[in-house]
């Protein structure tokens, strides 16, 4: 882009949490997004009336989902948003019926033996 | 509405349930385990039964830990950022240390799917250890953590090792071992860093994907071998007072 004063390097221009509109906490209470935990796009949520009223990072933040399940975490990385902004925004979609959120494996229940198994000869095979 | 009402719902009473029987699932804890996955999302589609599971790579500035997440990860490893709160910018001092702004901290990740459904994530913890706020989130439902070491500077993974130590984290040093350093036996690594009998000590070259996935599979035996004593642990007490 010739002749702009601002590039990558200028950072951001609009403030994270402007996005959110000054909110640091998802709506709907009681929800925590784990950095792992998966995003799907809800099937029966979605249609392309409501989407249009919400912002632009929220329909791109579906956009990223539909192409594949996605975790909190890439999720930010591939919207190049802070992990903070981003959990407001999919608590705006898990509102709205948008999209439906996994829970990751529970902490204080490791997983069984069978799925450590099977992760240790998944990373042989690598 | 009635789903979006019931998703948040949802969540609360599963989390309560999960704790539970993790602590007091004893012997049957594999059932337990199995019938915990099934039970989170009753009838839903088989997405959303994923696993996703979490190891963490820490250690000092520098040791390689984006180098080792690389190795291993079939995704370019990814950056995440976090905003930082403005108490953080107060004792910020990145004069001379990096080029990251004061505001933001990022975090390394990398992914390697086992089987469809079931991932494994790996995250590198940021090097500064003001980041502490970071770790406990990074820490909360991590399978284990690797912590990479450098012999010449041994000492950047202390607050890593110590974390771990107290907070339980199920963990394996793995000694970068850069060109330049002298090399040290795992033995003598382990006694320098005053490990709790047991853990794992290995040597590895972070560059590579075949020694860090060595580091990996270590890091998930030990872990599951670690559980399994501390739920067998749990269980003896329980049966002697019968």
């Amino acid at each position: 882009m010739d002749g702009q004063w601002y590039d990558a390097d200028a950072g951001p221009l609009v403030r994270p949490y402007a996005m959110t509109g000054g909110r640091t906490k998802p709506g709907p209470h009681g929800v925590r997004f784990d950095l792992i935990a998966l995003v799907v796009v809800d099937p029966e949520g979605t249609d392309s009336d409501t989407e249009a009223l919400l912002g632009p990072e929220h329909r791109a933040l579906l956009r990223l989902c539909r192409s594949e399940t996605q975790s909190v975490a890439e999720l930010a990385a591939d919207a190049d948003l802070p992990v903070g902004v981003v959990r407001v925004l999919l608590g705006d979609l898990l509102e709205g019926g948008h999209v439906k959120v996994s829970r990751p494996v529970p902490p204080a229940q490791l997983p069984d033996e069978r799925i450590l198994r099977e992760v240790i000869e998944g990373l042989r095979a690598l | 509405m009635g789903r979006h009402d019931e998703g948040p719902a949802d969540r609360v009473p599963d989390t309560d349930a999960a704790d539970t029987r993790g602590a007091d699932t004893g012997a049957g804890y594999t059932g337990a385990a199995d019938s915990g996955v099934a039970d989170t999302d009753p009838g839903d589609d088989g997405e959303l039964a994923a696993l996703a599971l979490k190891i963490l790579v820490a250690g000092g500035f520098g040791v390689g830990k984006t180098t080792l997440v690389g190795a291993v990860s079939e995704i370019r490893p990814l950056r995440t950022e976090e905003a930082l709160s403005e108490a953080g910018e107060l004792v910020d001092d990145t004069g001379g240390v990096d080029q990251k702004t004061t505001t933001t901290v990022a975090m390394d990740f990398g992914r390697i799917t086992i089987r469809s459904g079931l991932s494994l994530y790996l995250f590198g913890t940021p090097g500064q250890d003001r980041f502490w706020f970071l770790w406990d989130e990074l820490s909360q439902g991590a399978l284990g953590a690797v912590v990479l070491a450098d012999t010449r500077r041994l000492e950047d993974c202390f607050p890593a090792v110590d974390y771990f130590e107290h907070r339980r984290i199920p963990f394996v040093v793995a000694v970068n071992c850069f060109s330049d350093a002298r090399r040290y036996g795992a033995h003598d690594v382990s006694r320098a860093l005053d490990l709790n009998q047991g853990t794992p000590v290995l040597l590895c070259d972070a560059r590579d994907k075949d020694s860090g996935k060595e580091v990996l599979i270590r890091l998930v035996e030990y872990a599951g071998r670690v559980h399994t004593a501390r739920l067998l642990d749990s269980v003896e007490p329980r049966a002697d007072s019968v």
